[in-house]
């Protein structure tokens, strides 16, 4: 056996290697350290995770992760000095290098892959762990939907007594593992007055883990996420502990809710749209307040958060405005298509379908996508992405005219050509699969319109 | 002017891989077509009658909802056998094309029962076949075309001997992994792991339903449908074809 360096040579090597990954442009450093060190040490992660004097907290979902995480960020930043994966690199490796980046760091607190949360849990014994929704995602890569769920169980069985469990009870499977923990607390929405009135097409997790018998629901908020019961009896949302409630939506610009816990209420106002963010601020809400934060702490820092978080998503260009909403499986897509509508629908749209590994290989998701509802008004497509060709099928045969549609798989001629079809005072809506998008943000990077991701502050 | 009537089955529970654009894709193809397209679904409990449907369509499922339908589907067997004996087509993808053989065999004896419409049965294989896949087909005698799609099976399918595959693998894992082929086809049914959705980029097999689909309708010959320009689909198979011959086949 070759003897193990000692803990701090393999993070002096690790950092070198950051660096020059930087300096080289090879993007912002945000695994290679990560990977450097688990292959010198796989042990490593373990015990850089131990000098942390709080401890870690994870959050894992399908969808709203990142944006979850960094909620939960700005609400603790006056508390804790935090080492957290901000840029989205969210493997054992990425994990590893913000562990390696934060330098007395007293919280750790991880967006965490839904694949590799088994390894993680297992790895950094969390004190804290939000479970935020499980939608069918990249089946060529995860697998089917059940069988992470069932991983997530049997891990979180495993998990020591003390750490604290933060679920979405609106999630069937995941209001299971959590009802199975004693001391878990259930968050969940609860304002029928949002709901949508059916179940979406490509809706999961709709049939009762016991009997099979579809669950009926008196409120539906995000594919399969509501208020659900098994008609026979087997199973139903449980109460919940952190609720959003009087929830206002109002289109592209923000939304707000009171926040309900058994600690008292507070109005939480966020400059971010759409219901999936009122899920993201929710779940955000109960894993602060496992970490220790008030209600008072949790609406001011879901405040400061949603103010920084603006200039994420919106970019300047000359005059006019670029609106990114990265879509990525069905679910998300559909929310960032119902946020739209609700905000206007546009005339012009940029859509961006990559294939990489951290897109899906496998593109079929689109189809479930409802992409319908924009078509009443939409005027022009623009596909781009390596399989801009299939994303202009699922348009056509949606019932958008030929005429309409242009394929230009190049990310920068089809963000040039968008730009050239949006008229001075504008926005343009692109809707990018998650390597189109990191491309987007690289190529209004080099122009100098904005930051790249990895040198925004987090 | 003559409606095509489709029987989509238990689209509730097999609908994994947005089995949703084959359907769409049968649907307005038949309408630029002039001809109407009525899709009915078939659901737990409800009959197969002969002579309601042209075309048949089952999906793919996650494996519950496959196991939730599987013991429906054995009530509809005979129903089913009798209708695609009468001339109805029937596509099944994946799932779906696996509960049209005799069955599936898993590890631990977590069997699924199938209604052995066609000559195959599927066991459990330990790792996963995932990819981009490349056929070649011959549908009919002298007609050599190409399917291209994504695979995601656990399966092992196997045909009988004297079983027809539905194409020879050119790239990508097919069947088995082994042999060499992919899929299965019996006269007017067709089963299949390829999705993708399948339809959008191959129409020509789209085509190649909906006129199997009219000639059951009218009792007579499959007719020659009028070609469509097909500029997008055509760059959209190149693309899933490319993919398949760079990765396809390799775990």
């Amino acid at each position: 056996m070759r003897p193990r360096p000692p803990l701090a040579l393999e993070i002096g090597a690790a950092r070198v290697v950051a660096a020059l990954s930087r300096r080289v442009g090879a993007g912002g450093g945000t695994t290679i350290p990560g990977k450097l060190l688990a292959q010198l040490d796989p042990g490593a992660v373990d015990r850089l995770a131990d000098r942390l004097p709080a401890g870690t907290a994870i959050v894992s979902a399908t969808n709203g992760k990142t944006t979850t995480a960094a909620m939960v960020a700005e609400i603790l930043r006056p508390r804790f000095r935090l080492a957290h994966n901000a840029a989205g690199a969210n493997l054992v490796s990425g994990v590893a290098s913000a562990l390696l980046a934060a330098d007395h760091a007293e919280l750790g607190l991880f967006e965490v892959d839904e694949g590799a949360l088994p390894e993680l849990l297992r790895r950094l014994r969390p004190r804290a762990i939000c479970l935020g929704n499980l939608f069918r995602d990249q089946l060529d890569r995860y697998g089917e939907l059940e069988l992470v769920a069932e991983r997530w169980r049997t891990s979180v069985d495993d998990l020591p007594d003390d750490a604290q469990l933060v679920f979405n009870a609106d999630d069937p499977q995941l209001a299971a593992v959590g009802k199975a923990r004693p001391g878990s607390v259930a968050f969940g929405l609860d304002d029928p007055r949002v709901a949508r009135p059916a179940l979406q097409h490509a809706a999961d997790s709709t049939y009762c883990l016991t009997c099979g018998a579809p669950y009926e629901y008196a409120a539906a908020y995000v594919g399969h996420l509501g208020d659900f019961r098994c008609p026979n009896g087997h199973h139903e949302r449980p109460p919940l502990e952190i609720a959003a409630r009087e929830i206002e939506l109002q289109g592209l610009e923000r939304a707000s809710f009171l926040l309900d816990t058994p600690e008292g209420s507070n109005r939480v106002e966020l400059a971010l749209p759409g219901l999936y963010n009122v899920y993201n601020a929710v779940a955000a809400a109960a894993l602060a307040r496992a970490l220790g934060a008030s209600v008072e702490e949790i609406a001011a820092g879901l405040h400061r958060f949603s103010a920084a978080f603006g200039r994420f998503e919106r970019i300047d260009v000359g005059d006019k405005r670029l609106l990114l909403l990265l879509v990525k499986n069905p679910a998300g897509a559909n929310e960032a298509i119902r946020t739209l509508v609700d905000g206007g629908s546009p005339r012009l749209l940029v859509v961006a379908l990559n294939d990489e590994i951290a897109d899906g290989r496998d593109v079929s998701w689109i189809w479930d996508v409802d992409f319908e509802p924009l078509l009443t008004r939409l005027e022009q497509l623009v596909a781009s992405g390596g399989r801009a060709a299939e994303l202009a099928l699922r348009f056509r045969y949606g019932g958008l005219d030929a005429a309409a549609i242009e394929v230009e798989p190049s990310l920068e001629r089809a963000l040039d050509r968008g730009l050239e079809l949006t008229p001075p005072g504008a926005e343009l809506v692109v809707l990018p699969t998650y390597t189109a998008m990191l491309g987007l943000q690289r190529l209004i990077a080099e122009r100098g319109l904005a930051l790249p991701y990895w040198e925004r502050s987090g | 002017m003559t409606a095509i009537r489709v029987g989509h089955l238990y689209p509730d529970y097999l609908n994994i891989y947005a089995d949703r654009g084959n359907i769409a894709v049968l649907a307005q193809r038949a309408v630029w077509r002039s001809h109407e397209l009525e899709v009915t679904a078939i659901g737990m409990g409800d009959p197969i009658r002969a002579g309601e449907h042209d075309l048949y369509y089952v999906g793919g499922g996650q494996d519950r909802e496959q196991l939730l339908v599987a013991e429906d589907l054995l009530g509809k067997a005979s129903a089913l056998r009798e209708v695609v004996a009468g001339g109805a087509a029937l596509l099944a993808v994946c799932g779906g094309y696996q509960l049209l053989g005799r069955g599936y065999r898993g590890f631990h004896g977590e069997d699924m029962p199938g209604i052995g419409l066609l000559p195959l049965e599927t066991v459990a294989g330990e790792r996963r076949m995932i990819g981009d896949v490349l056929l070649e087909c011959e549908l009919e005698p002298g007609e050599r075309r190409t399917l291209a799609g994504f695979e995601n099976h656990a399966g092992r399918t196997r045909l009988d001997p004297g079983a027809e595959p539905l194409g020879r693998v050119l790239a990508g894992f097919g069947n088995d992994g082994e042999s060499g082929f992919e899929g299965c086809r019996a006269g007017r049914v067709i089963g299949t792991y390829l999705h993708g959705p399948l339809l959008p980029r191959n129409p020509w097999l789209a085509d190649w339903l909906l006129s199997q689909a009219l000639a059951h309708r009218s009792g007579g010959e499959p007719p020659q449908l009028e070609p469509l320009p097909d500029e997008l689909e055509r760059q959209a198979h190149e693309v899933s074809a490319g993919r398949a011959r760079a990765r396809g086949g390799k775990f």
